[in-house]
């Protein structure tokens, strides 16, 4: 290399380069650890989840399973859990939608009228993780339990009567084991996952358009719409899809506050890989459930066109 | 709906009674502070208005105020008979263009020209966004994100989305703040010149005094919540009252003196042993300690022994201390025997060569041009130390 210092270099591509390969292999060696980390937790599962999918669906754990590229598996999946996987997206959407206007709300709160108490109102929205997932849904076992307080309370109230006239609960005046505990147990478990991503926009939206916006004759509630709401679009997008993507797999609310007519898929895949041990089965459910939610998510942020405002 | 109504119908009619902003009795107080202090302005409509003062003396707070993002503690604002005091921003005949543009970063420029009529359900605005586009010289730029442009093309927008609505009043808080000089001075000219054509009357809120004298009718100057004067501009420059206006507005050489009283149409008054008469529309004080203030570039100076060409006394004893080349002028620093420092600005005519430092000088200056103030005042007030 020394020897053509100084001299007009023959290809100047080459040296253009080869200047900065130092910095480039410093990039590569930053995301190693990252890549290694994919590599073993997700992409050797997903492969073997995929291989898994397209097994012969005769064998079974003990007398092994042969791999025969049964495509037929997705359909006959499809086919049987169809009902589960409407379910599912179907709580998933309404437990995400409940989740948006609560969190919503709670997160403006925050970001413009909490003043001193911010900190601390973030810190409880975040308590909760302190105490174990399935801990706290079982609790709500005992909440929406047939004798407590919030079921009479309900009834007094003839909440009960609206839920079962939509069709989230049954005749029989509970809550437990009704889509409507199921449904309410995934929209308290993923509100914080809400909540953190519509404050972190909010937070960011500049209080002097608002005033701006009522200085050009927008009322509070136009100003809103037409300048806070589609400034905190990111924090929505954000916010939804890290609501509904878990809840859309969830199975422990199912399973939980739900009983064998809420199943969701979920249920389903957890109750075909260890209960069934039908691996081929329950590798083209799980297969299918990523696909319906990678192709919506897909779907949704482009609609949503965030990037125009990231 | 019918009060927007209402006011289209007023900018529409500018030939029925006048649509002065007055302000009266305007006061805003907070835990710690008055911001504004019994406030009492009118102006007429169709003017360009200045609020000038420096930054926390409330001229901002006032602004808001008449803009109603800010509530008075008490006072009334009326806009010609209609008192708009408590009205919500939304329903007042009035825009501001934002220190900081505040343009909506998610809309792009021809929509955010057009939020406010569409605000006020004028769905057919087309034209009158490419109009408004055109006036400040944005055509090509209608389709671009607020983001892309550069300050001084977003303060245009800013102007453009608050004119479009024809406002009775525009409201400009320090609008030229942020760009850089050369490109300010454009800017004020084409503020000037856009306000002369839409007939608009326009509150300019401004720490910049050369700014202020250079757009406004009117000026006001604002120190402590309080105007301390009000005129055109070179009225006030000429005849200031105060020592804080003396000093904000240019620069001002205060000596000491003693007033010996009125005589006629002149006051006298004693200075380092000399006698000066100054006319008494210009003596803000007749009697006791007072402060004769003399701009600089009214001082004439020469080399000791020269003829000066004005019919004043001559001060002699002086030698100068300091001399900076501004190229139009130099501006000298002159010791006087009494142990003060004036400062002279001398045309560069060409006429004599510059002093040099240590040279021993005589000044004088022609007493119509003095003013006398009241020495309760700091000297010191409104210099700016930045």
């Amino acid at each position: 290399m020394t020897s053509t210092a100084g001299v007009a270099p023959a290809n100047p591509h080459e040296t253009a380069t080869k200047a900065p390969r130092g910095r480039k292999l410093t990039g590569y060696w930053l995301i190693l650890p990252g890549a290694l980390w994919l590599l073993v937790f997700f992409v050797i599962p997903f492969y073997s989840l995929l291989a898994a999918s397209l097994f012969d669906p005769k064998g079974s754990p003990l007398t092994g399973y042969d791999m025969t590229w049964h495509f037929g598996n997705f359909v006959d999946a499809f086919d049987q859990y169809k009902g589960q996987i409407g379910r599912s997206i179907l709580y998933a959407g309404i437990a995400t939608l409940t989740c948006l206007v609560v969190g919503y709300v709670l997160a403006y709160a925050i970001a413009f009228k909490a003043g001193r108490w911010k900190n601390l109102m973030l810190v409880l929205v975040i308590a909760p993780f302190f105490t174990s997932f399935l801990l706290r849904t079982l609790s709500w076992k005992l909440i929406l339990a047939d004798d407590g307080w919030v079921v009479s309370a309900a009834q007094t109230l003839h909440l009960t009567n609206l839920l079962n006239l939509i069709g989230l609960t049954s005749t029989d005046d509970r809550l437990l084991a009704t889509p409507f505990a199921v449904i309410a147990g995934l929209t308290y478990n993923f509100l914080p996952f809400m909540v953190l991503p519509l404050y972190a926009s909010l937070e960011k939206v500049d209080i002097r358009l608002i005033e701006a916006s009522g200085d050009l004759y927008a009322s509070p509630i136009r100003g809103f719409f037409k300048v806070t709401f589609p400034l905190s679009l990111p924090g929505v997008v954000a916010g939804t899809l890290l609501t509904f993507i878990p809840a859309a797999g969830d199975y422990v609310n199912a399973q939980l506050l739900g009983s064998p007519n809420t199943r969701m898929v979920g249920n389903s895949i957890q109750n075909l890989f260890t209960s069934q041990g039908d691996y081929a089965a329950a590798g083209a459910l799980s297969v299918i459930l990523m696909v319906i939610i990678v192709a919506a998510v897909m779907l949704y942020v482009r609609t949503a066109g965030t990037e125009e405002l990231v | 709906m019918s009060q927007v109504h209402e006011t289209g119908t007023a900018t529409r009619a500018p030939s029925g009674p006048s649509r002065d902003l007055k302000l009266a009795q305007l006061t805003k107080e907070y835990a710690t502070f008055t911001a504004v202090k019994a406030l009492d302005l009118v102006v007429p409509q169709g003017k360009f208005f200045a609020l000038l003062g420096p930054s926390g003396c409330g001229k901002t707070t006032t602004l808001r105020m008449v803009a109603g993002l800010e509530t008075p503690t008490s006072g009334t604002i009326h806009l010609g008979d209609t008192e708009i005091t408590y009205d919500k921003p939304y329903k007042r005949p009035v825009n501001t263009v934002f220190q900081n543009y505040a343009l909506f970063p998610h809309l792009n420029i021809a929509k955010n020209v057009a939020f406010g009529l569409e605000r006020r359900g004028i769905k057919d605005h087309k034209k009158q966004v490419a109009d408004m586009l055109e006036l400040v010289e944005l055509t090509s730029q209608a389709h671009k994100k607020p983001t892309q442009m550069s300050g001084g093309q977003q303060q245009r927008v800013a102007l453009a989305r608050a004119l479009i609505n024809q406002p009775e009043v525009l409201l400009l808080d320090e609008p030229l703040g942020a760009l850089d000089l050369k490109l300010r001075r454009g800017m004020q000219l084409e503020l000037k010149r856009i306000q002369t054509e839409v007939g608009l009357t326009f509150v300019h809120v401004t720490h910049d005094q050369e700014e202020a004298m250079t757009m406004a009718d009117t000026i006001a100057v604002m120190n402590q919540g309080v105007i301390e004067q009000m005129g055109a501009p070179n009225e006030l420059y000429e005849n200031p009252r105060t020592t804080f206006v003396a000093n904000f507005l240019g620069q001002s050489n205060l000596i000491a003196g003693e007033i010996e009283g009125r005589d006629g149409d002149l006051v006298k008054v004693r200075v380092q042993g000399a006698v000066a008469s100054i006319p008494a529309d210009r003596a803000h004080s007749e009697s006791g300690k007072g402060w004769l203030g003399i701009r600089p570039e009214k001082v004439l100076i020469a080399e000791a022994g020269q003829p000066i060409d004005a019919p004043g006394d001559v001060i002699t004893g002086g030698y100068v201390t300091d001399v900076s080349f501004v190229g139009v002028s130099t501006q000298y620093m002159v010791k006087m025997p009494w142990g003060q420092e004036l400062m002279v600005f001398e045309q560069n005519t060409g006429a004599r060569r510059m002093l040099p430092v240590g040279t021993k000088v005589d000044i004088s200056w022609r007493p119509e041009f003095a003013f006398l103030l009241d020495a309760s005042q700091d000297a010191k007030a409104g210099i700016e130390e930045d």
